[in-house]
């Protein structure tokens, strides 16, 4: 009796606790690997860390040292630079994009699987193809001076004040189709009766847009916005690939700063005090939008 | 103690007490229907009754045996969801038996009772399709199907018939009831319709707010509502209620009130009811539309019929009878009058009130007053 | 938003169709230019790139690049082409793939289906996982490769991708099972099922499409990822990004564009190959991985 008994409560038991037990490696595993290891960087830019972890507090020494490094200083003016015009650029286009293919057009779904794929590509690809293409010597400046416009000059990948941008056109070309996409998917959302009624109120299609539409894109905006920004903070191949940081350091971001200070310059205090920052940053756009997507969704 | 039992039992989540104190017994083969508008707690005390939603405290029982802690699959219970719940995976065959395949049913026994179950439901010729090609009206019969094949102590449904358009919906519940008057088995029933609840049930439990407002047979609960939320929910058009005081006129006890224009009318109460004692007492008195008839619609077997001449707001002609509108108290009033009137907006009209069937309540507690 | 029937009621003139369709055919050249370059450059020889012939069309066509770059490019130290890298990219993508998607099922069904008090707080840490810059955790990654013995190997690799992966996959699958009738789990459970049956029977068989929206997105950001083949790779382990990149960047002897090209679009391939085969799977994937489930 007490046998069938136990036995009876341990199924109970189990039952009850077999979805935590699935869940728990999951969990296990971000808790470890995920904010365990944050802490543990955390804890490394306070120390004296260089070629190893070492575990010597230097309290915020690193952080100072960090902010008095040109190279730091410089990724960071890169960093809102690109960041900036990325979202400004890839939100504007991305949406005259949208609203164009949204007039009822012909091969729509042709177009927009071209206006997309540069998504599917590695930014390893991406920036193989564009650093050639941008590079003075055999791309489009040659190709153009090959035409016979002779005093034709596009050579922003060598010049240390506009490398940068170059940045900026490939991170563009590979993300506004994915824009274009949240915007279409906005348009295709908002209630055509609502339109109708607008355009029997007399609405031109221009004012149709600024006064009605656009402004129900407010979610897609918000969307955009958040993925774009996490994105440009967390930008690293594409940059490796198209400039490796050149030219000298002038298309430095913090993420390759991060990994040249950690790994090759071997200041694994400070790399770790960037990467803390980067964290901060991203965390003060993302913690929000999640806990604001959560909590709708209850 | 009968053959389920809901004894004491509360669901709360966290602060939030979703159900009250809750008493219900029914006997075997009784068909109890849970009836109140959304949010009143009927959704959750049935699933409280399958086991998918765990006692807060107080205890439910069936056959006599504790259900606390048993999962549902143990409860021998079958239950029809509103959205039916079939598997968009498996056939309609597979559909009925995945009950009796996870009770471990052998593969012969199983194809017999779906081809019973299939005959007696009218399904065979749809065994073979996935739910995603029936109809609003298959797939209900295919969710009882699956009900029925288990052969259960209780079934519970879950607003069953909320999804089918009107029609399909009276039909579903002639057959429902038919289903209950052949097998006898007993059934718990949730629904927020009011005829639902009055033409299936032999026991309804109005709920509001959380808690049971009342218990009792369909006509106990129409006739003899125990405060204005049921008799405001059930029946439809809704109870007529409006503010009257009673008075005793040469030991009759009246309730006394007045029409739109202030002239006081006063409607005697049968004696038997010995509204005499309450004399002063201000009340808020209950109609029904049907005891509010034109002359000669009025119910001549009752004693207590009064006529007043009360001006017509507004008639609504409704194919077997005329709504007519006109003010009592204050309140707007419907009466049910015979089609064939001749009745207009702007007459003033003879009313036949039945006050055999007049309740009154207490305008505070909103309690029966006997 | 792939239906016609939801497009828009404005109206537009034939004049302003014409400004519209030629705009949306001159950004379709924008998009098409760096892929044109890639493949018209990658088969013609290097004397016609450096003759400032780079739009042009191969005046002479040649699968040379092609080869080279697949068997016999020069990578770091050895002439050993991208193809051992492209398989070292497989092996890594598959089990990361299977093993977090798998993972992100029984999660999705857990936090949707078997609720229990702060499951929203763990699947918001599961989330939030994903987005975080990943020079965060490289460090203490490196390390622990290092001493569980994984650094360098394939099989590390895979751990990271999975670890990092999961949020995603449970991001997919729990949007997806929400809207997921929990009546059918109920009615089951009323039938007798169990957790495990339940998933098997009633959940799985209706998971194809998020099943394939997950699996696209896997493969893609992980065939795709430099920044953890870089950080945990050796030469012998590296994935396909990380070698063309070694191949783009080598500064030894003539910088052979047409090598380069050739080696792009082979790390490109199974990517842009999923992405013309199920690209309605892969923006699902994207808008369900940015916007709301």
């Amino acid at each position: 009796m007490s046998q069938v008994a136990q036995n009876r409560r341990r199924k109970d038991w189990l039952r009850e606790a077999l979805p935590k037990i699935v869940l728990s490696p999951s969990l296990a595993m971000v808790l470890v690997f995920v904010y365990g290891f944050i802490f543990f960087t955390f804890y490394l830019s306070f120390t004296d860390s260089r070629i190893l972890p070492s575990y010597g507090l230097v309290g915020w020494e690193n952080y100072s040292k960090l902010f008095r490094i040109r190279a730091w200083d410089t990724a960071v003016t890169n960093l809102l630079i690109f960041g900036s015009l990325y979202i400004v650029i890839c939100c504007a286009l991305g949406l005259t994009l949208a609203i164009l293919l949204d007039q009822k057009i012909r091969a729509e779904g042709f177009i927009r699987t071209i206006y997309l794929y540069p998504m599917a590509l590695s930014f390893i690809v991406t920036g193989t193809a564009w650093k050639w293409f941008l590079d003075p010597g055999i791309g489009l400046q040659a190709v153009v001076r090959g035409w016979g416009w002779e005093s034709f000059t596009f050579d922003w990948i060598k010049d240390g004040d506009m490398a940068i941008y170059t940045i900026v056109i490939a991170a563009v070309w590979q993300t506004s189709g994915f824009v274009m996409a949240m915007f279409l998917a906005g348009l295709r959302g908002i209630d055509n009766e609502v339109l109708k009624a607008a355009q029997i109120d007399g609405a031109s299609n221009f004012a149709l847009y600024r006064r009605i539409v656009i402004p129900q894109l407010r979610p897609a905006f918000m969307s955009a916005f958040v993925v774009l920004s996490h994105m440009a903070i967390k930008s690293y191949d594409l940059v490796i690939a198209l400039t490796g940081g050149g030219p000298g350091t002038a298309t430095e971001l913090p993420a390759t700063f991060m990994y040249s200070y950690t790994f090759t310059r071997n200041q694994m205090g400070i790399g770790a005090a960037s990467a803390t920052i980067m964290l901060m940053a991203i965390a003060a756009i993302m913690v929000p939008y999640i806990y604001s997507e959560l909590r709708e969704k209850k | 103690m009968g053959f389920l039992d809901i004894k004491n039992a509360t669901k709360s989540y966290g602060a939030v007490k979703v159900l009250h104190e809750t008493d219900i017994s029914i006997e075997e083969g009784e068909f109890l229907v849970l009836v109140g508008p959304s949010g009143c707690g009927k959704s959750t005390l049935l699933n409280m009754i399958a086991g998918l939603e765990e006692i807060t405290s107080g205890d439910i029982a069936i056959k006599g045996r504790s259900m606390a802690g048993v999962p549902p699959a143990e409860r021998n219970i079958a239950m029809v969801f509103q959205s039916y719940a079939l598997y968009p995976n498996m056939n309609v065959g597979q559909n009925i038996v995945f009950g009796l395949e996870m009770h471990g049913v052998p593969k012969p026994e199983r194809e017999k009772a779906m081809n019973d179950v299939a005959d007696l439901l009218q399904i065979q010729p749809l065994l073979k399709r996935k739910p995603g090609q029936l109809s609003g009206g298959q797939r209900q019969r295919v969710a009882m199907g699956r009900a029925l094949v288990r052969n259960p102590d209780v079934f519970l449904f879950d607003e069953p018939l909320s999804n089918l358009d009107a029609k399909l919906r009276v039909d579903m519940r002639t057959e429902l009831k038919k289903l209950h008057q052949r097998l006898k088995t007993t059934m718990v029933y949730v629904t927020h319709d009011q005829i639902e609840a009055l033409t299936l049930s032999t026991r309804i439990a109005v709920m509001f707010g959380g808690h049971v407002q009342q218990l009792g047979t369909p006509k106990e609960v129409y006739d003899n509502p125990a405060n204005m939320f049921v008799a405001g929910f059930m029946g439809s058009p809704s109870m007529n209620l409006f503010p009257a005081r009673i008075a005793v006129e040469n030991g009759q006890a009246v309730a006394e009130t007045e029409l739109a224009d202030g002239t006081k009318v006063t409607l005697p109460f049968p004696k038997e009811r010995g509204f005499a004692k309450h004399d002063g007492r201000e009340i808020v008195l209950g109609l029904r539309p049907e005891v509010i008839t034109d002359r000669d619609g009025a119910d001549r077997t009752s004693q207590s019929v009064h006529v007043i001449d009360a001006h017509v707001d507004i008639t609504e002609p409704a194919g077997s009878d005329t709504f007519v509108g006109t003010q009592l108290g204050g309140k707007a009033v419907t009466g049910r009058f015979r089609a064939d009137v001749d009745v207009h907006a702007g007459q003033v009209f003879p009313f036949a009130i039945n006050m055999e069937k007049a309740v009154a309540f207490d305008p505070k507690t909103e309690a029966r007053i006997s | 938003m792939s239906s016609n029937a939801t497009a828009t009621v404005v109206r537009t003139g034939s004049g302003a169709r014409f400004v519209i369709y030629t705009l949306l055919a001159l950004f379709s050249l924008f998009y098409l230019l760096p892929l044109y370059v890639m493949v018209v450059n990658s088969l013609k020889p290097l004397s016609e790139i450096q003759a400032g012939g780079m739009m042009a069309l191969p005046n002479e066509w040649t699968f040379a690049p092609w080869s080279t770059a697949w068997s016999t490019a020069q990578i770091g130290v050895e002439a050993t082409g991208l193809r051992p890298f492209f398989w070292n990219s497989i092996i890594m993508v598959v089990p990361a793939v299977a093993i977090s998607t798998v993972l992100g099922a029984l999660n999705g069904y857990v936090l949707t289906k078997w609720r229990f008090r702060g499951d929203t707080i763990i699947f918001g840490l599961l989330l939030f996982g994903c987005f975080i810059p990943f020079q965060m955790v490289l460090i203490p990654m490196a390390r622990m490769l290092g001493i569980v013995g994984l650094a360098g190997t394939v099989p590390g690799l895979v751990f990271v991708h999975l670890v990092y992966g999961i949020g995603f996959s449970t991001l997919y699958f729990r949007n997806y099972y929400q809207q997921f009738p929990t009546e059918l789990v109920r009615a089951a459970m009323i039938d007798g099922a169990g957790f495990f049956t339940i998933f098997r029977r009633i959940m799985l068989p209706s998971s194809g499409p998020i099943a394939v929206v997950c699996i696209i997105w896997q493969f893609t950001n992980i065939w795709n990822d430099f920044l953890f083949g870089a950080s945990f790779s050796d030469f012998d382990s590296q994935p396909m990004t990380v070698a063309l990149n070694n191949l783009v960047q080598s500064s030894t002897g003539v910088k052979e564009y047409n090598v380069h090209f050739a080696g792009a679009i082979m790390a490109a391939l199974p990517t842009l190959f999923v992405y013309i085969v199920a690209g309605r799977y892969f923006v699902r994937g994207l808008m369900a991985g940015s916007v709301k489930g």
